[in-house]
């Protein structure tokens, strides 16, 4: 019984998002840009930029993620289908659970993608691209999930977006200090084993628990 | 337990009671303090190591004890205010948040003021000075969040369940920052792991940590009967309790 | 069937209403009246449980609905201010999805359901036009027809007949009648005279 909900709202959402793509493509440039000026402020040494690679990526991936969540569900609460979500006989952490899914795959999965192109500006060695590009699929649905929190308890609140920064940024330091030290233990020739086991811990728990504190959070709003 | 908590929860009961306990944790707050003190800057001995400046531990410890400790009350009464849905769990949340967001400033300052002689720069990157950067980070969201929403009943939820969230979050960070910490080694010699801690020492921090806590309960009681006067302004004990129209309620 | 006991509203610092009672009972409708601002959206909203009152309770078939959330959302149909339709979807698509978030899936025998509802009420050959197209009397009409096609037996209505046509009210009002007939139960607000039609609506003044 659990399917179909999940099911419905993950198709729905990604249906709506193919029709308006250009908000898709605007985080993912948004991403481009970000790791683009890093090496026009720091000077194009290969030494230094290599070193910095796996931060500024990865916190070019955060930044990429918050400007992304406003919209997940401040577009149902205008125009009223958040309301009917939350009376579903479902619940309403279910439905949560499918906007976090569509919202990876249109968000996460492509920053996923994209990392190693931008990597290739950072002169960083393909084994370390490969490292670099599972760290960033493994670690973004633990910010969609955590990010779901923020949107929700910010939703409908004035000054929003940067609230929600406020809010979901401290939290997404244990993911960044992860993801970021996957690539770093592999550049340094370390395994990676253990970073990733976290990483999955951490995305595990996001995805599951999350969607119950937003749904919380959903019903607060909608009082 | 229910009827015991809910009589006294009620604003009505709550606000006069508060007002008769909040000298007597001041008086307390001041002598603990004065105590903690005289033992930390007079009594202690000299550090062989870190000479006089390590003196500043005494506020530095307890004030990171508090940060730590206010944050999970503040859980705590969130975790009462969503079960049982009483308006006294907001307000304390409320009227600690400040106080906390200052012993996690009080925490960071100090330890910036002794790392200046012992590592000669203002900022070392710490996992102890990071996690308190984190904490207080927490601490400015709660905040701002409340302070962002209108309604006093939403900001109270929407505040809970942050705090709920963040209280299962700190000590995933705290792990993660120590992690990161062993990882890049700075070499920091850590604040409280002084060679020797003598008992003078110990009862010092002690004492100084008593005094903070009867400071941070003084301070919260009378920040939460401001915000009961606010909030209840409308009620007939608020305006039996100060003889007024509501419009001179405030303020 | 839907009892209301002792209810409170308070908005921010004002008491909208309290000590409401009323009960309905199968076949029942209840029209909402007041002026603007009088709580009748937040008395809505309240009964769907999407607020929580300052004090009292619904009870429905017996049970509170926060205690038996389920059960009672299996019966309710809420149409609010918002027609709760995405205006990138056709009017199909928002139909299918809205019933497939409310129920059960049901693909196949469900399209074919789904575009009976969209005849029903009028948007026969606009199944598959963006909803952004539409008139704003034609995104209301799309979203009644969750009314049609979910067949649940409590509606909550609030100002369903604003933006439709003469025509149009008049089918709502015959589509509310029939519901009541079959042992529907029906609340709602508006400004509108309405008749619904073999049906005695009980009226209720909020001041």
């Amino acid at each position: 019984m659990t399917g179909p909900v999940i099911g419905a709202v993950v198709s729905r959402d990604l249906k709506l998002a193919m029709r308006r793509r250009a908000d898709i493509v605007s985080v993912l440039f948004f991403f481009i840009i970000v790791a683009t000026l890093f090496p026009l402020g720091i000077g194009p040494e290969p030494e230094i930029l290599r070193r910095l690679a796996p931060g500024v990526l990865w916190i070019g991936a955060l930044l990429a993620t918050i400007l992304s969540l406003p919209r997940l569900f401040a577009d149902d609460y205008q125009d009223g289908t958040l309301e009917q979500l939350a009376l579903s006989p479902q619940p309403l952490a279910l439905s949560v659970l499918g906007k976090v899914i569509a919202h990876w795959l249109v968000s996460g999965l492509p920053l996923a993608l994209l990392t190693p192109l931008l990597g290739l500006q950072f002169d960083l060695d393909p084994e370390i691209l490969g490292v670099l590009a599972l760290s960033v699929l493994v670690g973004t649905p633990a910010l969609s999930g955590v990010g779901a929190i923020g949107a929700a308890l910010t939703l409908g609140v004035r000054g929003g977006g940067v609230l929600l920064s406020l809010l979901v940024l401290p939290l997404y330091i244990p993911v960044l200090i992860f993801g970021a030290g996957a690539v770093d233990a592999a550049s340094s020739g370390l395994g990676t084993g253990v970073y990733f086991s976290i990483l999955g811990a951490l995305t595990l728990a996001g995805v599951f628990f999350a969607p119950w504190a937003a749904a919380a959070a959903l019903r607060i709003a909608l009082e | 337990m229910n009827e015991i908590l809910f009589k006294f929860a009620a604003p009505q009961r709550f606000y006069p009671l508060a007002g008769r306990m909040i000298p007597f944790f001041a008086v307390l707050a001041v002598l603990f303090g004065a105590a903690g003190l005289w033992l930390g800057l007079a009594v202690a001995p000299i550090d062989a190591q870190q000479g006089e400046g390590y003196r500043i531990i005494f506020v530095h410890v307890p004030a990171a004890w508090m940060s730590m400790f206010i944050y999970l009350v503040m859980a705590f009464w969130a975790g009462i205010g969503l079960a049982f849905n009483t308006r006294l769990s907001g307000m304390m949340t409320t009227a600690l948040a400040p106080t906390g967001a200052l012993f996690a400033f009080l925490s960071l300052w100090t330890g910036a003021l002794w790392g200046k002689p012992m590592w000669g720069a203002w900022w070392v990157w710490d996992a102890r000075l990071t996690s308190s950067l984190i904490l207080l980070f927490l601490y400015i969201g709660f905040i701002a969040l409340q302070a962002a929403i209108d309604d006093p009943r939403r900001a109270d939820k929407a505040g809970a369940v942050l705090l709920l969230v963040g209280v299962i979050n700190v000590p995933i960070i705290y792990f993660s920052v120590q992690w990161w910490n062993t990882l890049h080694q700075t070499g920091s010699v850590s604040l409280t792991k002084s060679p020797t801690m003598a008992a003078v020492m110990f009862w010092g921090m002690l004492l100084m940590a008593l005094a903070f806590w009867m400071y941070s309960i003084a301070m919260a009681l009378m920040r939460a009967r401001c915000i009961m006067l606010e909030r209840e302004r409308h009620t007939e004990w608020v305006k039996n309790l100060l003889g007024t129209t509501p419009h001179a309620t405030r303020g | 069937m839907l009892e209301v006991l002792n209810l409170e509203c308070v908005r921010g610092e004002r008491r909208l209403f309290a000590g409401l009672e009323f009960r309905m009972d199968s076949g029942e409708a209840l029209h909402v009246q007041g002026r603007n601002g009088s709580g009748k959206t937040s008395l809505l909203r309240i009964l769907c449980g999407l607020s929580t009152p300052a004090a009292g309770e619904v009870r429905w078939r017996g049970r509170h609905i926060a205690r038996a959330p389920v059960e009672f959302r299996e019966s309710l149909c809420y149409l609010g201010h918002k027609n709760a339709i995405k205006e990138e979807l056709t009017p199909l698509e928002n139909l299918l999805v809205s019933t497939r978030l409310a129920e059960e899936a049901m693909e196949g025998e469900g399209a074919q359901e789904a575009l009976s509802a969209l005849a029903a009420v009028g948007l026969s050959g606009y199944e598959d036009l963006p909803c952004k197209y539409l008139s704003q009397g034609q995104k209301r009409r799309v979203a009644l027809a969750r009314l049609v096609h979910e067949r649940r037996a409590l509606w909550v209505l609030d100002e369903p007949f604003v933006a439709l046509d003469t025509a149009a009210v008049e089918w709502l009002s015959g589509l509310i009648g029939a519901h009541l007939g079959r042992g529907g139960l029906t609340v709602l607000t508006t400004h509108q005279e309405v008749r619904i039609p073999g049906a005695a609506m009980r009226a209720l003044q909020l001041s």
